[in-house]
């Protein structure tokens, strides 16, 4: 199972805790991640990526194993380590403002 | 006995605040989606405890959430709203072609029979209806693809749809307002639409009296006279009498005739209230005080309300949708500042006092008339 932790405003959104699981068939990638996340719990659709084009939303970032992974390729494989549930994918609101 | 509850949206939040017909004693409920910006609640006229909620954020977009129960519960609803095909251009700010993006629905407006019919104004202006209760979002891309709206262009606020105004004698009958391109009316339940801006003068433009490129914000009508409009624009106070075929100003002898909101006493059609708000780029009251301004003639004889509300050292703004009155007898009058406040006058204007002092900056005020 792929660990998600989610931002508080979207924990609330979606009615779940910070950590999130969600099952992934095949390599688990940040699209695939994000699909199986939406489909489980479709309050989050469109809160983290663009309803259409799917792209991210300019403000959120993924992060994992200490690695800012906003800007690979949503269809890469994630790491290893999330891969394996031992690390979570983390979900951020982007800090913006004062 | 009857009662009230003013749904309030607000920077960071909604509040319910609810009273008995004295609208005396308040209780105050909330904050509900708190840290979200709520531009607009409002609930059905078929169905009072049905309320939907415009929730949206910077960073996760715009979520639309509904109540069955009046509020105590909500449940996130549908919140994909994809224009219809491909969509075009409209201009920038810096007078450059620029391609629509959907950014949040301003404003929601219940059908009037109907609580799963529902009707949303958004940014980049375009016109939505879902008729299973939020589920589902379909534009009616009529008004996005009329002839002009390649040369709208945004306000400063954005290029929003604020105001949804419904003829209850005929419910094909659909006004709409952009900023900045103006009114507009659909004969044919939004199907399409016609530009209803005769008669609007706008020297920020330089063909004043153009056809679209008004920066309207706000219009207002009452129930018992469908033909009859009133407008607070950017600058000037107007009404019409043809169903908006035609306006006329009535700013008459207001200090100001900038601001945000316009509404019209429950009880008394030709009864107007609007909120002076100093100029385009001094967004706060005049003088330091806060004044509705009440006019009992339908427009160009105004006369300052000021009993309960302050009028020392205030520079609040009141935004386009944070005016709202019930149908008690007599109407009570509502509005929320950017300061937090939200105010009541349980006589139509004669007396004021604040249900509450220190909410996050106010968005929108609705108030529905509970049995």
């Amino acid at each position: 199972m792929i660990q998600v932790v989610l931002p508080r405003n979207l924990q609330i959104l979606a009615g779940v805790g910070r950590v999130v699981e969600v099952q992934v068939d095949g390599a688990p990638t940040q699209r695939s991640v994000l699909d199986a996340l939406e489909a489980s719990h479709p309050a989050l659709l469109g809160t983290m990526r663009d309803a259409r084009t799917k792209r991210r939303r300019p403000m959120i970032r993924f992060f994992a194993c200490e690695e800012d992974l906003s800007n690979e390729s949503p269809d890469e494989p994630l790491p290893d380590e999330v891969v394996a549930g031992k690390e979570p994918l983390l979900i951020i609101g982007a800090i913006a403002g004062g | 006995m009857s009662k009230v509850r003013v749904l309030v949206g607000t920077r960071k939040g909604a509040f319910i605040l609810s009273s008995d017909a004295s609208r005396k004693k308040w209780t105050v409920d909330g904050p509900h989606f708190a840290g979200w910006e709520i531009y607009h609640l409002k609930g059905s006229p078929a169905d009072p405890d049905r309320l939907y909620a415009s929730q949206s954020s910077g960073w996760f977009g715009q979520v639309l959430q509904r109540s069955d129960d009046g509020g105590k519960s909500w449940s996130a609803a549908g919140n994909q709203f994809l224009y219809d095909g491909t969509p075009g251009t409209h201009k920038w700010y810096d007078g450059s072609d620029h391609p629509w993006e959907f950014k949040r629905v301003w404003h929601l407006e219940p059908s009037l029979d109907d609580p799963d019919k529902v009707y949303a104004g958004v940014e980049d202006a375009a016109f939505f209806q879902s008729t299973d209760g939020a589920k589902t979002w379909q534009e009616l891309p009529g008004l996005r693809e009329h002839p002009s709206a390649g040369e709208w262009a945004p306000g400063a606020g954005g290029m929003c749809l604020h105001t949804i105004v419904i003829d209850p004698t005929n419910a094909d009958r659909i006004y709409i307002a952009i900023s900045a391109a103006g009114v507009f009316r659909s004969d044919d339940t939004g199907k399409s639409w016609k530009p209803a801006n005769k008669g609007l003068r706008s020297n920020t433009m330089p063909d004043e009296d153009s056809e679209v490129g008004h920066c309207v914000h706000r219009i207002a009508m009452h129930p018992s006279r469908p033909n009859t409009l009133f407008m607070q624009k950017h600058w000037d106070v107007l009404r019409t009498d043809d169903g908006a075929e035609s306006w006329r100003e009535v700013s008459g002898n207001l200090p100001t005739d900038f601001g945000f909101v316009i509404d019209v006493n429950a009880n008394e059609p030709e009864t107007v209230y609007v909120i002076p708000i100093t100029s385009d780029s001094h967004h706060f009251v005049m003088d330091g005080k806060l004044r509705v301004y009440r006019s009992k003639t339908g427009g160009d004889d105004w006369e300052a309300l000021t009993n309960g509300l302050p009028q020392e050292n205030c520079y609040v703004n009141v935004l386009r949708d944070s005016m709202a009155v019930d149908t008690l007898d007599p109407s009570g009058i509502y509005f929320g500042t950017s300061g937090g406040q939200v105010y009541v006058s349980p006589d139509g204007g004669d007396n004021w006092d604040a249900i509450v002092h220190d909410l996050p900056a106010v968005l929108s005020v609705e108030v529905q008339t509970l049995k």
